[in-house]
């Protein structure tokens, strides 16, 4: 089971230390009145002020909404507590996925809701440009606490943005996260998260999907510069027949950062599939990677791959697991934790690069979003950032 | 271009390489058999400048430089470029931008030199993921193409290539070696040439290669020590009539 609560040197959490007290603040008509700088720091979590390319945006600033809309009557984007007013308390999904006990901050999250996002798909829609939300924290040690809710109707295709980032002059601060995605039958996720936090910052999201039959649910994890502690461990259930997940992960942990970000996948019907990958690179912090697919239906596939490279002294800590509980379950894993083949460094040094050029070429090879599959200009914003990270690697 | 002179190398502890003399000049095409184990593909890794190739004795010259301690990189940025035997793959970089990368600072059209080797659709993979022996071949000659080369060091191109493929492999390492015009009789056009020639080590156990090169010059890799210096012909017949044992008797 998770080894979320036991981790060696994990920062706690003071709740008491974060101010939770809801302020709210004026709403933006549009992105471009937030300052360049707070601009520019949400471009590098994939928010795009311009918000072109994109059917829809939620901005939420430290305890309330700050800016949302749908560009298109197929999607709804709107702000959770809005939500619940206008469909009942949302009983269908409102902490119907993730358990509101479980613990210390899915009950405060409970307690002192401050908005989050929700955005549901009409059923068939095709939804071709993503949908973006930001969840933006401006001020020294503010909590935040945002609950999220996702609904992919039956047949249709929707991929979210999700950047969640501090401003350029916080350091500490606290995200508290809860996500809940409910994906219908037939219906496709891609769920992309970029991280980009101040240095201080805890981060305590908790996030489960579920998953009917043939539904997709591909989910994209980046987080590259330094951040206190993160603490997540997305599950997905993969409830109908033919239901497949993906997890792909790119972590850098520079000197200070602790990460305690893993997946689960639980394969309960015949013929899913479920994948996590997970690349992971130390440059003097520590990373705990856990993963587990579970297997309880057969025909059932899972195969996890974790790999994790230490760059300077830091700590990288796989645990793969993987549990069937029915003959005829197919599950495998392949995790390597080390350093960068010398045979390879010489490959390229062969062909004319010096030692810090071939590493970091074969560095950036291993960060390769490429299998994300995310829009161009998003892809070329965390290309940037990698190769910016890069820089404070060696 | 190339002078090797008594180099001793040790590989595992073990002396592989016995007091190597051997000189190649600018243009010359020279061809190493050997049997299995002999020390062939060390002598290139060494000459490469890997790890692991300890030269406990003698030295490297290339283009009148002593490159003994030289580090790899800046071997391959002199002029000296090598196929690989069984290339590791690198996750991640495409062999798209692996061509360019080995082109260094020089402009090259990745796509017109991938067409001559039949790897356009090969661009977008990961270089050696999953390629098959002919398919490295290929992809180690694309490579070598953007590098250009004054010294190739090719460890036998023949192996693992169909029949077709070796047609296509022999005409562009001929292409690598002629530099890079087409032929043409005009005199001060040869010169250029010649000038341009690039010089070739090149290992083979069939000799196929050599239907599509012009090699001058060959010797056997033996335990360690080259000997029988003839034309490559000339040894490929010999050690196909009488095997090693016999061939280096009867040469030396
Ligand atoms: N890393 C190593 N550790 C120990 N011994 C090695 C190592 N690499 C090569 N050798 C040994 O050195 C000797 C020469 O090997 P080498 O690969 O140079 O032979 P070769 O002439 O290229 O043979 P082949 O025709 O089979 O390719 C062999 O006996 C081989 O086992
Ligand atoms: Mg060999």
């Amino acid at each position: 089971m998770p080894k979320l609560d036991n981790a060696a040197g994990e920062p706690r959490v003071d709740l008491g230390k974060y101010n939770f007290e809801r302020d709210e603040l004026p709403e933006l008509a549009d992105l471009k009145e937030l300052s360049a700088e707070d601009r520019s720091r949400l471009l590098m979590a994939g928010i795009d002020a311009g918000e072109l390319q994109r059917s829809g945006t939620y901005l939420h600033i430290n305890h309330s909404k700050a800016h949302c809309r749908s560009c298109r009557k197929d999607v709804e984007v709107m702000d959770t507590r809005e939500a619940l007013e206008k469909y009942d308390g949302l009983p269908e999904y409102y902490w119907q996925a993730v358990d509101k006990d479980k613990d210390e901050f899915t009950r405060a999250a409970a307690e002192n809701i401050h908005g989050g996002y929700f955005i549901r798909t009409k059923k068939g829609a095709r939804i071709k440009d993503p949908v973006q939300s930001c969840l933006f924290i401006k001020g020294e040690n503010i909590g935040q606490n945002v609950h999220n809710i996702v609904v992919v109707e039956e047949d249709s295709e929707l991929h979210i943005i999700t950047g969640c980032t501090t401003s350029a002059d916080i350091s500490s601060a606290m995200h508290l996260g809860i996500s809940e995605i409910y994906i219908k039958k037939g219906g496709k996720l891609t769920f992309t998260m970029v991280h980009n936090w101040g240095e201080e910052v805890m981060v305590r999201p908790r996030t489960v999907a579920l998953v009917e039959e043939n539904g997709v649910f591909a989910s994209n994890y980046i987080l590259l510069k330094k951040v206190r502690s993160v603490q997540s461990y997305p599950a997905v259930f993969l409830n109908g027949r033919g239901a497949v997940a993906r997890f792909n992960s790119i972590l850098v942990a520079p000197k200070g950062s602790h990460i305690n970000s893993g997946n689960k996948i639980v394969l309960n019907a015949p013929e899913t599939k479920g994948e996590i990958i997970s690349r992971t690179i130390t440059t003097g912090g520590t990373i705990i990677a856990p993963g587990i697919i579970e297997g309880n239906a057969v025909p059932a596939k899972g195969h996890l791959e974790c790999k994790g490279l230490i760059l300077s002294d830091g700590i990288i800590h796989a645990i793969p697991e993987l549990k069937g509980t029915i003959a005829g379950v197919e599950l495998s894993h392949e995790a390597a934790v080390g350093k960068i083949a010398q045979e390879e460094i010489e490959y390229l040094m062969a062909r004319g690069m010096d030692e810090d050029q071939a590493t970091s070429t074969i560095v950036r090879g291993f960060m390769n979003v490429d299998i994300m599959g995310l829009p161009d200009k998003l892809r070329k914003s965390i290309e940037k950032t990698i190769e910016e990270t890069e820089k404070d690697m060696f | 271009m190339l002078k090797i002179q008594d180099l001793h190398v040790k590989v595992g502890g073990i002396e592989v390489l016995k007091g190597i003399n051997l000189e190649i000049e600018q243009g010359e095409t020279f061809i190493l058999f050997g049997p299995n184990g002999s020390g062939k593909t060390s002598l290139l890794m060494t000459l490469m400048g890997f790890s692991g190739y300890e030269i406990i004795q003698g030295r490297i010259y290339f283009k009148d430089r002593d490159i003994t301690e030289t580090p790899t990189y800046e071997r391959a940025r002199m002029g000296i470029g090598m196929s690989f035997q069984r290339p590791p793959t690198i996750h991640g970089l495409k062999t798209r931008d692996m061509v360019r990368l080995c082109a260094g600072d020089r402009e090259v059209d990745v796509e017109e030199l991938a067409e001559k080797v039949n790897l356009t659709n090969f661009l977008d993979r990961d270089i050696n993921s999953g390629f098959s022996g002919g398919e490295i071949k290929r992809s180690e000659i694309l490579q070598l193409m953007a590098q250009n080369p004054s010294l190739v060091l090719f460890d036998e191109p023949e192996s693992g290539v169909d029949l077709e493929n070796m047609a296509l492999i022999g005409k562009t390492a001929r292409a690598i070696l002629d530099g890079p015009q087409e032929p043409d009789n005009s005199a001060s056009l040869k010169e250029l040439q010649s000038q341009y020639r690039t010089s070739g080590l090149i290992i083979t156990h069939t000799g196929y290669i050599l239907d599509y090169i012009n090699a001058d010059r060959g010797q056997v890799l033996y335990n360690g020590i080259l000997c029988c210096t003839a034309r490559p012909r000339d040894i490929l017949d010999h050690i196909s009539k009488f095997g090693y044992k016999e061939c280096v008797r009867c040469l030396n």
